[in-house]
């Protein structure tokens, strides 16, 4: 259950948007049903009062939407950041992709957002609605009683290993203030570490075979803007609709998470997004397992104008050889 | 009508297999169903329906057409097809079965596109009913009953029991192979279990959800509709709604320099693509908006324009379920075709 209530976020939305602070809102759009949500730019108050919703279903993370949103606004946007957003933001602005200038941010706490597939594993199928109180409520069409739920055991992955409820960019901020989390985000990292080299690659074919290249992970990563993918050029010979092969889909999500290596916030949309479930941010959360080993501790989008290890040269670098030295022991 | 008891399912399967290939849904390690090739051990899924419809057995996501080889000034084309063996899909709902028909318009009408057909020829469909649809379910909405699918051979599951109804000679062909395993029986069960599905049916909470607005003829009626901005504002540009779809069939035509030669393949595209038939001009859709446009005029007024009044979409709710931004053709059925009624 959430700590901050639709009311109160639409009570913040329509005061700014009255003094003209801000011209529009970023915000989470009710949708068919109780979990289906969809990032609107809302106009003024009577959108925001009848379709604005605030719930344990917000998961989309809006940084990235402020690259385009923003640029085409007439005044500021404002823009709701729950505590992981915040990292997303602070890189998208480390590497100048939108104007601070054009946006208002409200930071909100967040008690970690609901993954609909866990509910529904308890629940089964035919959700008619879902009511999220103290717990989440469900009612489906199978079901004579709403089937009650601790929201806390139907996490998303990524809330469950939630690295940091503290707001790292902000104009201002609602609620309570929360800390940097020590969370076990690298536990199944280091379950993959520890796997031969065989049963890795055989743990990675598994996954990554399923993959359909529908590009929703690169096309939701706030990491991934660059305005003429490599993977959408027909110029740049390896463009590709489809996967050829098995191999195929591995280079395309080896490639992606070398590309965001030091920039992934470790913000968790590629894996929510994926229609086929693919754990992808294991890939990233590798590449920042790493940097941290090998680099001293450094998180992406932490602050405003920090060099990520991999374009920053110190002279204490430690030399690719050492790293192929370490490899037994982290492999 | 036969049954067989759902005990003894595998030793159909087992038998179905001796004569051909045979897929079905199993459960993946993520929970959701993938259709499998069968072997013993595979268990028949309970899921609804699959992530990846089952369009992908006759119009795969990537196949190779011809390949060429150079030798000086000669060029040798190379039929690279094997497309001989005959498959079964066992397991397929209402919903995706109703969806081979709007794919066979597309590629069994002149010119005939032999790569599907041959599929299509090879393939026999064991259709199965539905029991528990789901919310984002609407088959409804386009006249599709999941008590009562079409293909082959339509299947009843119950608790205990499954039972079989040969519709064509290719189904009545492969119930006799399965003879041995079934026994002959009324349609009292099967009866029973569509009263119950219809009585789901009426309960869904999409079942309002009407076509009456759209069809051919309507394309000025809502091209330059101001719903369109609004609907594809946060749209991400994925194709992850065009590759569940078991009805989306476009495709792109591309060469592969192996090195020694060329392969030319087609793989599946997507109008969400900004490469999406990309010509030498240009693109003739620059932004969003447009793509998402094409995408729902597509199924809802262009092919039905050209079809008959079919629509291409069939209710299976796989895009609802998988957008990552949860806009959908039910949002914009409602959006567009409720301004317009």
């Amino acid at each position: 259950m959430q700590t901050i209530t639709r009311d109160q976020l639409i009570e913040k939305a329509v005061s700014l948007l009255a003094d003209g602070t801000v011209s529009c809102v970023l915000g989470w759009q009710k949708g068919e049903f109780d979990y289906d949500v969809t990032p609107v730019l809302f106009k003024n108050a009577d959108e925001l009062k009848a379709n604005f919703v605030w719930n344990d279903f917000c998961g989309a993370n809006f940084s990235k939407y402020l690259v385009t949103k923003a640029e085409k606004a007439t005044g500021k946007v404002l823009v709701f950041l729950k505590p992981c957003d915040t990292y997303s933001f602070n890189q998208l602005l480390t590497e100048h992709r939108f104007n601070r200038e054009k946006v208002y941010a409200v930071g909100i706490p967040c008690e970690g957002m609901v993954d609909v597939a866990k509910v529904k594993a308890i629940c089964g199928d035919g959700i008619v609605s879902i009511d999220c109180g103290e717990k989440l409520s469900v009612t489906t069409l199978y079901g004579d009683e709403p089937t009650v739920i601790d929201a806390k055991d139907v996490l998303a992955e990524r809330c469950i290993n939630c690295k940091s409820k503290k707001h790292v960019a902000y104009d201002e901020l609602l609620g309570e203030e929360g800390e940097v989390i020590a969370s076990d985000r690298f536990d199944e990292v280091a379950k993959l570490e520890a796997m031969t080299p065989d049963e890795r690659f055989a743990f990675w074919q598994g996954e990554l075979s399923r993959c359909i290249r529908c590009n929703a992970c690169r096309d939701a990563c706030p990491a991934c803007t660059c305005e003429k993918c490599v993977f959408d050029n027909p110029k740049s010979g390896v463009e590709n609709k489809s996967p050829a092969n098995s191999f195929e889909e591995k280079m395309f999500h080896i490639i992606r998470a070398f590309h965001v290596a030091g920039r992934c916030t470790d913000c968790g949309e590629c894996s929510r997004v994926c229609p086929q479930n693919i754990p992808l941010h294991l890939l990233n959360r590798k590449f920042i397992k790493d940097i941290n080993c090998f680099y001293g501790e450094y998180q992406a989008g932490a602050e405003v104008g920090s060099r990520a290890p991999l374009v920053d040269y110190t002279t204490d670098d430690l030399e690719p050889g050492e790293v192929f030295d370490r490899r037994d022991n982290n492999a | 009508m036969r049954k067989c008891s759902l005990n003894s399912i595998n030793s159909v399967f087992a038998e179905i297999a001796k004569a051909a290939t045979l897929y079905l849904p199993v459960d993946g390690k993520d929970g959701s169903a993938v259709y499998t090739k069968w072997e013993e051990g595979k268990v028949w899924s309970n899921a609804l329906n699959t992530v990846r419809s089952p369009k992908d057995f006759f119009f795969p996501q990537t196949e190779n057409l011809m390949a060429f080889k150079t030798a000086g000034k000669n060029i040798e084309i190379i039929d690279t097809r094997s497309e001989s063996e005959d498959f079964v899909i066992f397991g397929v709902r209402a919903c995706d079965v109703k969806s081979f028909e709007i794919l066979d318009r597309v590629f069994l009408s002149e010119p005939v596109d032999t790569f599907y057909a041959a599929r299509r020829a090879h393939g026999v469909i064991v259709s199965v009913a539905c029991t528990k649809p789901s919310e984002t379910c609407f088959c409804g909405t386009f006249g599709i009953n999941p008590a009562e699918p079409a293909g082959d051979i339509s299947a009843w599951k119950t608790e205990t029991e499954v039972f079989f109804r040969a519709n064509t000679e290719k189904g009545v062909a492969l119930l006799s192979k399965i003879e041995g395993l079934t026994e002959e029986c009324t349609d009292e069960a099967v009866d029973a279990q569509k009263e119950k599905i219809s009585a789901i049916m009426k309960k869904l909470p999409l079942k309002d959800v009407t076509t009456d607005a759209f069809g051919g003829g309507k394309t000025m009626d809502y091209f330059n509709s101001p719903a369109w901005d609004e609907l594809s504002q946060s749209c991400l540009g994925c194709g992850t709604c065009t590759f569940v779809c078991p009805t989306c069939q476009c495709y792109d035509i591309k060469d592969f320099n192996t090195g020694k030669g060329v392969i030319r393949y087609r793989c599946w595209d997507s109008c969400m693509y900004s490469e999406f038939t990309r010509m030498a001009h240009g693109n003739n859709r620059l932004s969003q908006k447009e793509r998402f446009r094409q995408r729902f005029m597509h199924k809802l007024v262009y092919y039905p324009e050209n079809n008959d009044g079919l629509f291409s979409c069939v209710g299976c709710g796989r895009c609802l379920a998988k957008c990552p931004i949860s806009m959908n053709i039910v949002k914009v059925m409602k959006k567009i075709g409720g301004e317009n009624k």
